[in-house]
């Protein structure tokens, strides 16, 4: 019976912080039709840079997480506008290939971020000192306050997330973007505004997603190959530019990684899911919620 | 043929093979081995180039077909009495069976589809080696019995004219009838259907030949090596290395790849000295020529002299 619910507690934190990662990059798919690969790259600079706040200059936990959640969106918005924005400006790359472009160019800037980290602050792992402190006993486990906090502020975002983008201007126009874009900017919306606009929440997302991490399991540059693949995962299992697709995704993906840790060995951890995965692809390869 | 002989695309080629071949008198054993390790990676990014340059399809995994033929040669050589020739052929035809199970569903898919397949591709045969570690040797690599020489000399030109071989073959199969075909179902599949073809046979048999240079050059590699491990034959980084060969060297030229190849192992090799930033400098020099020479090396010289 514990182990029961001690599979559930941590399959939901883990699965709320792989939805948190994950949202931002289906959205930028969705409204850009970007397949950002610095992702993992973006989530640590944020987590290092909490870190190196916290530990370093000698702030408080919840002010250096500030800092670290705005590097993200520093991140996120260099990201856009050294390597996006140019190639989808580009007239010398045909249309039929930028996407390949923006992917390998993306890959690079993830290695170039990565490999920065490295040899600022070393590849060794940091971690960001609890946000709540304390245990708390869920029904016979006992489980640090900090983990449910995650799970809660997690879905906080992911609420607000939801409200901002059903229910007021800017949001509805990011909601039309990603489904006419065409028809968005004949209604005199500014695409590239549109853009910034998603950038600027993606590098949120991201930057809240590393921090908590770093609170949670802590981050390395090494970490960022990983990362980026496994929100690449949930996003292909929930469908591309799919949000709640991707939420989706993010719980199977948490929990199957999670009871294959208990169950059998936490080696195995990611192969079912990726078996999972192709098995979803061959038989529905625009993933759960996709769109074809 | 005689126009051919005197067109000055042909001297260089003649000029840079010469130059190649007389290298081992003057150079290095140090700068021999670097450039053995070179052309095996030229032969991974030409065959890359024959899928996405002619045909359209990004393979995420090219390292999923080159660990493939070189685990499976390794096994082979490890686990059975067979000589190390046969298990190189056995390589090789164990990624084009690989890659036929992989493409041949694979292919129905559109969009970014059949790459994001590939990739995740990479990552279960990466699981899987992790995982067997009894008989793969896991992480720290498979120690293959036999090697090809011991001689830096004769491994410089087993992979000299191997990839002259493989590069000539990719080239021709570039320019004839069926290269053409590849290149129209890349730009317009529709099209491509209309006029009668079947762009599905034609994009397998370009992923088979794909396939089957990927692993034969895995597998000699490793014997070069004398280890295979994950990551020289397998891992992402090694995918995705290659993939920025092939694109910096220039897409839909095949040449391009070998001369990206060349170029980043160099490069690599003469930034060491700078330790950690090495690999920061090679990737922002990639994105570089990305951003501002998105046709590459070779692409870029092609047009100007095509006067576009």
């Amino acid at each position: 019976m514990t182990l029961v619910m001690q599979i559930l507690v941590d399959g939901f934190v883990i699965s709320s912080l792989y939805a948190l990662g994950a949202i931002g990059f289906t959205i930028i798919f969705g409204v850009s039709g970007v397949l950002n690969l610095a992702h993992g790259g973006i989530l640590v600079v944020a987590a290092m840079v909490a870190w190196y706040m916290g530990a370093n200059l000698g702030l408080g936990v919840y002010p250096a997480c500030l800092v670290g959640i705005l590097a993200g969106i520093v991140m996120a918005y260099l990201t856009y506008y050294l390597v996006v924005s140019p190639i989808e400006r580009s007239r010398r790359i045909p249309a039929e290939e930028k996407e390949i472009f923006i992917l390998t160019a993306t890959l690079l800037w993830g290695i170039m971020i990565q490999e920065m980290l490295a040899y600022i602050f070393s590849s060794n792992p940091i971690s960001v000192p609890r946000l709540v402190p304390g245990i708390t006993n869920v029904f016979g486990v006992h489980t640090p306050t900090n983990e449910l906090a995650i799970g809660v502020v997690s879905w906080l975002v992911i609420l607000g997330l939801w409200f901002f983008v059903n229910k007021t201007r800017f949001g509805k126009a990011i909601l039309a973007a990603s489904i006419n874009p065409r028809g968005v900017s004949l209604l005199g919306f500014e695409l590239s505004s549109i853009h910034r606009l998603v950038w600027g929440l993606y590098g949120l997302l991201a930057g809240l997603a590393g921090v908590l991490l770093a609170t949670f399991i802590g981050a390395s540059p090494t970490n960022v190959g990983d990362l980026t693949a496994s929100a690449f995962i949930i996003v292909i299992l929930g469908g591309l530019g799919s949000v709640p697709g991707s939420l989706l995704a993010a719980y199977i993906i948490g929990f199957i990684e999670t009871l294959t840790a208990y169950l059998s060995d936490p080696s195995y951890r990611t192969l079912p899911a990726l078996f999972m995965l192709i098995i979803v692809i061959y038989l529905r390869p625009q993933g759960l919620f996709g769109r074809r | 043929m005689s126009k051919f002989l005197r067109s000055y695309r042909f001297w260089i080629t003649v000029v840079a093979i010469a130059f190649m071949a007389i290298l081992p008198i003057k150079a290095s054993g140090y700068i021999l081995g670097v450039l053995t390790m070179a052309y095996y990676f030229g032969v991974f990014a030409m065959s890359w180039d024959l899928l996405f340059g002619y045909a359209g399809e990004v393979n995420f995994g090219p390292t999923f077909l080159i660990g493939l033929g070189a685990y499976g040669a390794g096994m082979l050589n490890s686990y059975t009495p067979l000589p190390m020739w046969l298990c190189v052929i056995a390589g090789a035809a164990i990624a084009v069976v690989g890659g036929v199970a992989l493409a041949l569903p694979a292919l129905r898919l559109r969009g970014p589809y059949f790459g994001l397949m590939t990739l995740v591709a990479v990552l279960l045969l990466l699981q899987f080696i992790v995982i067997f570690a009894g008989s793969t040797g896991g992480e720290i690599g498979l120690a293959v019995p036999d090697v090809l020489s011991i001689s830096t000399d004769a491994n410089y030109y087993y992979a000299l004219v191997f990839m002259l071989i493989s590069g000539g073959i990719l080239f021709a199969v570039s320019r004839s009838p069926l290269g053409l075909i590849l290149q129209a179902t890349g730009q317009d599949p529709i099209a491509a259907q209309a006029m009668g073809f079947n762009i599905t046979k034609h994009k397998l048999f370009a992923f088979c030949l794909s396939a089957f240079f990927s692993g034969l050059a895995g597998a000699l590699m490793i014997f070069y090596l004398g280890t295979a491990s994950v990551n020289t034959v397998v891992d992402l980084a090694v995918a995705i290395q290659i993939i920025i060969a092939a694109v910096l060297g220039g897409r839909r030229t095949i040449i391009g790849g070998a001369l990206g190849a060349i170029f980043l192992i160099v490069a690599g090799e003469l930034l060491r000295p700078i330790g950690e930033l090495s690999n920061f400098v090679v990737a922002t020099v990639a994105l570089l020529v990305l951003l501002f020479v998105p046709d590459g090396f070779l692409g870029a010289v092609l047009k100007r002299r095509a006067g576009l």
